[in-house]
């Protein structure tokens, strides 16, 4: 049975899509073969920097032939019925069989594919793969129109069992396959003729190829490492870069070269991120824990062992580095003079048009911070002066450059400018939580700007009415939800969040408000000075209405600036509902039932959402009880004959159950109960121990139960009706202290 | 192997001779104030249309904010950029470029020379190519880049184009650690001046202008004027009254667009320009070079039938 070796030759894959272009290609191709009746034993891809390789082995050298017979119409149908039968089935009309059947001749077609030879299957399938190769982003080149990743070169595609090899004929866009690749772009010259795959990766190792990336990434952090080792030192382990590394050459050879002394005093984050975003080094650390080294990985050889190249990294790095020294220089001395002109120039950065700038936004997240810090046990002051100065190093030449090192350089900056830990914690760790698993800050200084910040966010969008609608959130805004979710869970906060939303609303629109005076004035000035040079008479006239407008607009923007006015926008509520939205998601994912969190939901204080969680946990457990299940079915049974009784009446059951009226032992037995239930539940609920009073409110299960078994609550006496429907309004409003039982399926 | 530079110009001339070697028409910078040599309409305008095209020119560029006062190493407002644009991209264009190299003296047996991943995309020209940056022992020295779309058209056939940081390239090459005391001329020449002779003072007076002087009111203003003069220009009918031909002015008008997204540099260096209006800045850049590239490939050199 022959083998199968595709190689598909082009000009440098970016490193970070060929591992998904190999399995790809893999995937692509197999599929396409077994389709089309091949087997196979096993296959498997491997990528270059230039290539991405295929072998299949034990490939069957034709497919099956195979035979399908298809029932047609029956003979006499009109013509068109018959031959656009036969063209369905792809047969000739002259060759569809007349067959009887049980109601007289019926056509048949039969269609025989007879087993086809691998190659030309392989021709098909490899040119369809490649033709729609799922690259993330392809291209064209030169004059054709054929798309890859980069120019593709050469094909090789190769069958081959002990007879020997052959090529597949196949041609795309002017591609003939063959059985040559090329070797290492600088270390060998000339092509590389291949006989199947053991003979093709062999040869490329003779030309300075690894053909496997997982082995050019262990050679590659086995010598890194034992390079470091030799000297006392440490790689930094950083599996990403390893195979981003490993991805960018075909004959890795690791260099370890030195970080100047210059440099050592910048933090260590700045030269790590400077080192592997702009040039692919490893960090290399001493025993201290401090980086002082780096390697670099050459794709070549060289005939003075790397120096020339090492030596020019080294330049680079130089270059690198000055540049984040002069950036982190200038800004210590901004920082040490109390980052004032940082403050200042985020005026100059809008926000958002509709929202006013960073600063407009500094300002109102200190607001908020300062009233948020005494629920979460941060002192005023300090959590009003966090938020003024978490958004100072945005204005930061280092973060201009490394935007990823926002927050982390705030941390740097806010502790030069001798601003108190707790401050600098939080210029850090108020943007956190990022995402589902990210950590979330506990110091209360950091939770009250990490919450103003977020909520700031959020009610500023909801005003400009820019919220996420269905895969579409450009601002993030779940995100920040479910950052608040897990700050105030996380650290078990108690706050009312409408209260928040309301003054963070208030604030917003008022910015929103102050934006557009801002934009309405530019547009006027802008206007003047076009009317000033219009020639034509009737454009002036346009222009002067136009801007009689602007000057209507922008009295009624004054006046409503400078007017006490009611705010009934339904923002809050809205923005309460996101939240609850966003919360159901937090909490499926760890196993609370979307029923249990409505129910929850239902009951008042719901924007507190420590005490919502806390309810829905205690109802949850509850109901993963025996008794928790039945006690809602008696609920439920309760709830269905008082409600229907009370439209039917007219009347409301609420209260007036007396157990003199009591006639059965089961009536007086729930009577007893109910009474001793609330006697657990009342303190339970003043204490918010809600699985206690959820535990007393299971313990009804029985004497429900007994009750519904032996009582008809409709007696023929009256009295004794409305005393058992008031009796059943007992169980009703019993069991809705903690959640609304009704919206619990089941 | 040719003799290795020892000088800026040394290498600038090397890398004239070896690309008209190779059948390039060798061009002269473009005369406006430019932030990289693909604005050049060489580049930018040539790059539309089915006619063939291959060149090459040294373009002074400018970047504002990479101003440094003439003091880091390797960063400077005003460079020099070689660009080197063929169409269609031939298949040997790597193997064409790292003959380049090696005409400037850099011997790919001695250094490691990397293409690593570089989408390009310039959002004020409304194009974007895949392509590389290349490095040279760690040190990006080109970027290499086929144009997929210029001005919102595609690009048929593709322009593959190669960019050269000529002084960071340059200072390799010399083994020069700061741009200032690179030699320009030969230094055994009677009067050796180096790069800081010739520009480390303009490096000074323009960062000073650029990020503290330069007069925001009036820049706003020219860029409000370059605007509406492009769009006055294409607005023209296409047939000039005067001569009765048909004159599609798209050169002229694309200058105004070069002069609009020069005067965005300079305001977003003078920092007056926020991060969103900046997307607004560049989307009415890109407005006008879009037009100007409508207007180009409705002229023969856009490959219109005449």
């Amino acid at each position: 049975m022959p083998d199968l070796l595709i190689e598909l030759f082009s000009e440098e894959i970016p490193a970070r899509m060929q591992g998904k272009a190999s399995a790809d290609l893999q995937k692509l191709v197999t599929d396409g073969l077994v389709e089309a009746g091949l087997t196979y034993a096993s296959a498997a891809a491997f990528a270059t920097p230039r290539r991405l390789a295929l072998s299949v082995e034990d490939l069957t050298a034709t497919s099956q032939a195979t035979r399908e017979e298809r029932k047609g119409p029956k003979v006499g149908a009109p013509d068109q019925a018959v031959s656009g039968f036969a063209r369905g089935a792809g047969v000739d009309v002259a060759n569809l069989e007349v067959r009887a059947d049980k109601k007289g001749e019926v056509y048949f077609a039969v269609i025989e594919k007879p087993g086809r030879p691998a190659a030309e299957i392989i021709a098909e399938v490899l040119d369809k793969t490649v033709r729609n190769f799922p690259w993330p982003k392809s291209m064209r080149w030169g004059a054709g129109s054929l798309k890859w990743v980069r120019p593709l070169h050469s094909i090789i595609c190769l069958l081959s069992d002990e007879a020997g090899a052959e090529v597949v004929p196949l041609e795309i866009d002017g591609i003939d396959a063959g059985a040559e690749t090329q070797g290492h772009r600088f270390l060998n010259k000339g092509a590389i003729k291949v006989t199947g795959f053991e003979d093709y990766e062999a040869k490329l190792k003779q030309a300075h190829v690894y053909l496997r990336p997982e082995e050019r990434a262990e050679m590659i952090w086995h010598d890194a490492t034992n390079q470091a080792f030799a000297q006392g030192l440490e790689v930094v382990a950083d599996p990403g870069l390893l195979a981003e590394v490993a991805g960018l050459v075909e004959w890795p050879v690791v260099l370890l070269g030195k970080i100047d002394e210059t440099f050592l005093g910048l933090p260590p984050e700045v030269l790590q991120t400077s080192m592997k975003e702009h040039q692919k080094f490893f960090s290399v650390k001493d025993m201290s824990g401090k980086i002082v080294q780096f390697v670099t990985v050459a794709n070549t050889e060289t005939s003075d062992g790397g120096a020339t190249i090492l030596a020019g990294n080294q330049k680079v790095l130089f270059a690198r580095l000055s540049d984040a020294k002069f950036f982190w220089e200038n800004d210590l001395r901004v920082a040490k003079a109390g980052m004032d002109p940082w403050l200042d120039s985020l005026g100059n950065v809008t926000f958002h048009n509709k929202l006013g700038t960073q600063k407009d936004r500094v300002e109102r997240i200190v607001a908020l911070a300062r009233e948020l810090a005494p629920v979460v046990g941060a002192d005023a002051d300090e959590a009003a002066e966090a938020a003024r100065v978490a958004k100072a190093d945005l204005s930061s030449e280092m973060v201009y450059e490394f935007p990823e090192l926002q927050g982390l350089m705030g941390r740097y900056y806010a502790s030069n400018a001798g601003l108190s830990d707790a401050i600098a914690a939080a210029a850090e760790e108020h943007y956190s939580p990022l995402g589902p698993s990210d950590d979330v800050p506990t110091a209360p200084v950091s939770v009250a700007v990490a919450l103003a910040d977020k909520l700031d966010t959020l009610t500023g969008f909801w005003a400009i009415d820019e919220k996420p609608t269905g895969s579409k959130d450009p601002f993030a805004l779940r995100r920040a939800a479910l950052g608040v979710i897990r700050l105030v869970l996380e650290n078990a906060e108690r706050l009312n969040l409408a209260i928040f939303l309301i003054r963070a609303e208030r604030s917003s629109r008022d910015d929103v408000l102050y934006s557009r005076m801002r934009k309405v004035d530019e547009d006027i000035g802008n206007l003047e000075y076009r009317i000033a040079g219009e020639r034509n008479a009737d454009i002036a006239e346009k222009l002067d209405e136009t801007i009689a407008a602007l000057k209507n607009e922008r009295v009624e923007l004054l006046n409503q600036l400078g007017g006490e006015r009611a705010i009934e926008s339904g923002l809050v509520p809205d923005l309460l509902s996101f939240f609850h939205d966003r919360l159901k998601v937090y909490l499926k994912d760890q196993g609370v039932r979307h029923d249990v969190i409505d129910a929850c939901i239902a009951m008042p204080g719901n924007d507190d959402l420590t005490l919502l969680v806390k309810r829905a946990k205690a109802l949850q457990a509850t109901l993963e009880t025996d008794d928790g299940e039945n006690l809602i079915q008696g609920f439920k049974r309760a709830n269905n004959i008082l409600s229907q009784a009370e439209e039917k009446d007219g009347v409301s059951y609420e209260y007036g159950a007396d157990p003199k009226f009591a006639e059965h032992d089961a009536e007086r037995a729930l009577f007893t109960a109910l009474d001793e239930a609330d006697r657990v539940i009342k303190p339970a609920m003043e204490a918010e121990d809600f699985g206690t009073a959820m535990a007393a409110m299971a313990e009804l299960r029985g004497p429900i139960d007994a009750f519904f078994e032996g009582v008809q609550v409709n007696a023929d006496n009256d009295i004794v009706r409305r005393n058992r429907l008031n009796l059943l309004s007992r169980i009703r409003s019993t069991c809705l202290a903690v959640a609304d039982l009704t919206l619990i399926n089941g | 192997m040719a003799e290795t530079p020892r000088s800026f110009q040394g290498i600038i001339l090397a890398l004239q001779s070896y690309w008209a070697s190779k059948g390039c028409a060798v061009l002269q910078p473009y005369d406006m104030e430019v932030g990289a040599g693909t604005f050049h309409p060489a580049t930018t305008l040539r790059a539309l249309g089915s006619n063939p095209w291959a060149a090459a020119y040294v373009q002074p560029s400018r970047r504002p904010t990479d101003g440094r006062y003439g003091e880091n190493p390797n960063r400077l407002q005003h460079y020099y950029q070689y660009q080197v644009i063929i169409k269609p991209s031939p298949p040997d264009l790597q193997a064409l470029y790292l003959g380049s190299l090696e005409a400037i003296g850099i011997d790919a047996s001695l250094h490691d020379i990397r293409f690593v991943e570089d989408d390009w995309e310039s959002p004020t020209l409304g194009a974007w190519g895949l392509g590389w940056e290349v490095w040279c022992d760690g040190m990006e020295v080109s970027q290499f880049t086929y144009f997929q779309q210029v001005g919102g058209h595609d690009c048929h056939p593709v322009s593959g184009e190669l960019t050269y940081g000529l002084e960071r390239l340059a200072m390799y090459v010399l083994n020069v650690d700061h741009v200032m005391d690179m030699p320009f001329n030969d230094p055994q020449s009677p009067i050796p001046l180096t790069y800081g002779d010739v520009f480390k003072q303009t490096e000074e007076e323009y960062a000073r202008w650029n990020f503290d002087v330069a007069d925001t009111e009036t820049l706003l203003q020219h860029f409000k004027d370059a605007e509406a003069e492009c769009a006055r220009i294409l607005d023209q009918p296409a047939v000039d009254p005067k001569t009765g031909k048909t004159i599609v002015m798209a050169h002229p008008a694309y200058d105004q667009a070069i002069k609009a997204s020069h005067v965005f540099n300079l305001l977003d260096a003078r920092g007056v320009i926020s991060v969103t209006e900046r997307q607004a800045y560049i989307g009415r850049v890109r407005a006008l070079t879009k037009a100007c590239a409508d207007a180009f490939v409705q002229t023969p050199a856009g490959g219109a039938a005449a």
